[in-house]
């Protein structure tokens, strides 16, 4: 139980990807924390992948984790890219408020 | 138990404690403070598993760009976060029969989960050229030979992503003084100097 094997690191990322889900339940109203908790769950998609490449001995797993952070890094400046657009124009960016596409 | 199993439970404690605080911080800039020191506990998994590299990037890119540029957009919008909150216990039920449900289908699935050799008591031998080189070197040579045309197009999708950001937010600015190309080239010497007489002894 306490020698730290492949499933202890796949359980960490396991809780870390489910605290992302739980936070977007929670913080349903504030689109800043939804992004933080989206950045949550990619870290346990890394954690993920670098175990799994440490204890196969491959390196890809590190290659596609080294994507997921690159293509994470560019989620993130363009979702907080439109928030202080949508803010600028509107004034607010609490999620009840963006109806604007609603059919 | 070893001093690594140790340091393993010290920073996947602190990531997942960190990452609780991340989505129920009262004040959104203590939750992006958390999300950085679950970043920093998720580098020090890293390291615990050999992936130097990946460690350093996670301090830098997350750490150093996009925990900062979270900062940045938290404090410079001036909303109110105590609003925002309202029916926030609200979401509490839903948000933790979801994730209860989650956890469990994953816990389900990793103890059902078994692998023919063993997976974490028996390592695949690793490639033994790659073997006997660094982390970053290692990882260098295979991410530019196999993984060359992935690399280009994460490359693309950084650069789109930067085009996009700077069109989104940029504003043209009516107060800034700009160079006006056409109007310099158009000066002509009677526009600038004026050449006049002197007498002697009189001045101008």
């Amino acid at each position: 139980m306490l020698e730290v094997g492949l499933p202890h690191y796949l359980s960490v990322a396991a809780i870390l990807f489910t605290l992302g889900i739980f936070g977007i339940f929670l913080n349903r109203k504030n689109v800043i924390v939804i992004l933080m908790s989206i950045e949550l769950m990619l870290l346990a998609v890394n954690i993920n992948l670098v175990a799994f490449s440490a204890f196969q001995n491959n390196l890809t797993g590190q290659i596609f984790a080294l994507f997921v952070l690159t293509v994470a890094a560019a989620e993130a400046a363009i979702g907080l890219a439109i928030v202080v657009v949508y803010y600028r124009n509107k004034g607010s960016i609490a999620v009840d408020d963006i109806h604007a596409m609603k059919g | 138990m070893e001093g690594t199993d140790l340091f393993f439970y010290l920073f996947s404690a602190l990531v997942i404690l960190s990452g609780l605080m991340v989505v129920s911080a009262r004040n959104p800039v203590h939750a992006v403070m958390f999300l950085i020191f679950a970043f920093i506990n998720a580098a020090g998994i890293f390291l615990l598993l050999g992936a130097e590299f990946l460690a350093m990037t996670l301090v830098i890119v997350y750490v150093g760009a996009v925990a900062v540029l979270f900062l940045f957009v938290v404090m410079m919008l001036d909303i109110d976060f105590a609003e925002m909150r309202a029916g926030y216990m609200k979401y509490f039920p839903i948000g933790a029969l979801i994730g209860f449900a989650v956890l469990a289908e994953l816990i389900a699935l990793f103890g059902a989960w078994k692998t023919k050799s063993g997976l974490n008591v028996v390592k695949a031998p690793m490639d033994p050229e790659l073997a006997a080189l660094t982390n970053t070197e290692a990882l260098g040579r295979v991410l530019f030979t196999e993984y060359v045309f992935y690399f280009e197009a994460v490359g693309i999708i950084l650069l789109t992503a930067m085009i996009g950001a700077i069109i989104l937010t940029h504003r043209k600015n009516d107060r800034a003084r700009r160079q006006n190309i056409a109007d310099q080239v158009a000066r002509t010497p009677e526009m600038s100097i004026e050449i006049r007489k002197v007498e002697t002894g009189k001045g101008i």
